[in-house]
């Protein structure tokens, strides 16, 4: 699993495991992610719904060490959750690094 | 209230803030009254200077470990050193006594 992870982290450009989808999320948190990465310009996000899958959804926590969901990778780095994204996407720097992808 | 106060006195003990907001918001998320589920905490705190916001937030997370494995579904946080808490507005800490009104 944290193979996997490894592998969807690093192969995409911008990934966020999320609760639900894009178009139907399941968590104000997950659904506010994904509008600020939308706001600032992101492309082509991969949304992986760690609800379809309970080993995804605690490989991620592992992977990470990080307890909560949302989580968002940029050019495989972690970024952080709903939180930091927020405050990165009011700072401005969140539209630079989407930017520079 | 209990796991409010828990996680009142862990962040107060594990990071020395200067100043702890810890807010109940579960009742926004659709969940039985008096549920302590969901909690946005303000921590304004030295300990955060020269720290980026993910090792912050992995900070409270740590001092909450206990709590966000048992019973705290969702935590938001704002996580700032005092500097950044004045220059957002926020109330500042006050300066300590120098003593003068007892001075003769």
């Amino acid at each position: 699993m944290q193979e996997k992870i490894k592998n969807i982290v690093e192969k995409n450009k911008i990934v966020i495991f999320m609760k639900g989808v894009p178009e139907a999320p399941q968590c104000g948190f997950s659904a506010q992610s994904v509008h600020i990465l939308q706001q600032a310009g992101a492309k082509n996000i991969v949304a992986v719904d760690v609800l379809a899958d309970p080993a995804i959804r605690e490989g991620i926590k592992a992977y990470t060490q990080w307890p909560t969901i949302p989580q968002i990778f940029i050019n495989g780095e972690f970024i952080g959750g709903c939180d930091i994204v927020t405050e990165m996407a009011e700072s401005g720097e969140l539209k630079k690094t989407v930017e520079a992808v | 209230m209990f796991i409010q106060k828990q996680i009142e006195s862990k962040l107060a003990e594990g990071l020395k803030p200067a100043h702890l907001e810890v807010i109940n918001e579960s009742p926004m998320h659709g969940v039985p009254p008096g549920s302590e589920s969901h909690f946005k905490v303000v921590v304004v705190s030295s300990l955060f200077e020269g720290k980026s916001l993910v090792q912050r937030h992995r900070m409270i997370n740590e001092v909450l470990a206990q709590e966000l494995k048992e019973s705290v579904h969702a935590l938001t946080m704002q996580t700032l050193t005092p500097d950044e808490w004045t220059k957002k507005g926020g109330r500042g800490t006050s300066p300590p006594c120098l003593g003068g009104s007892k001075a003769g």
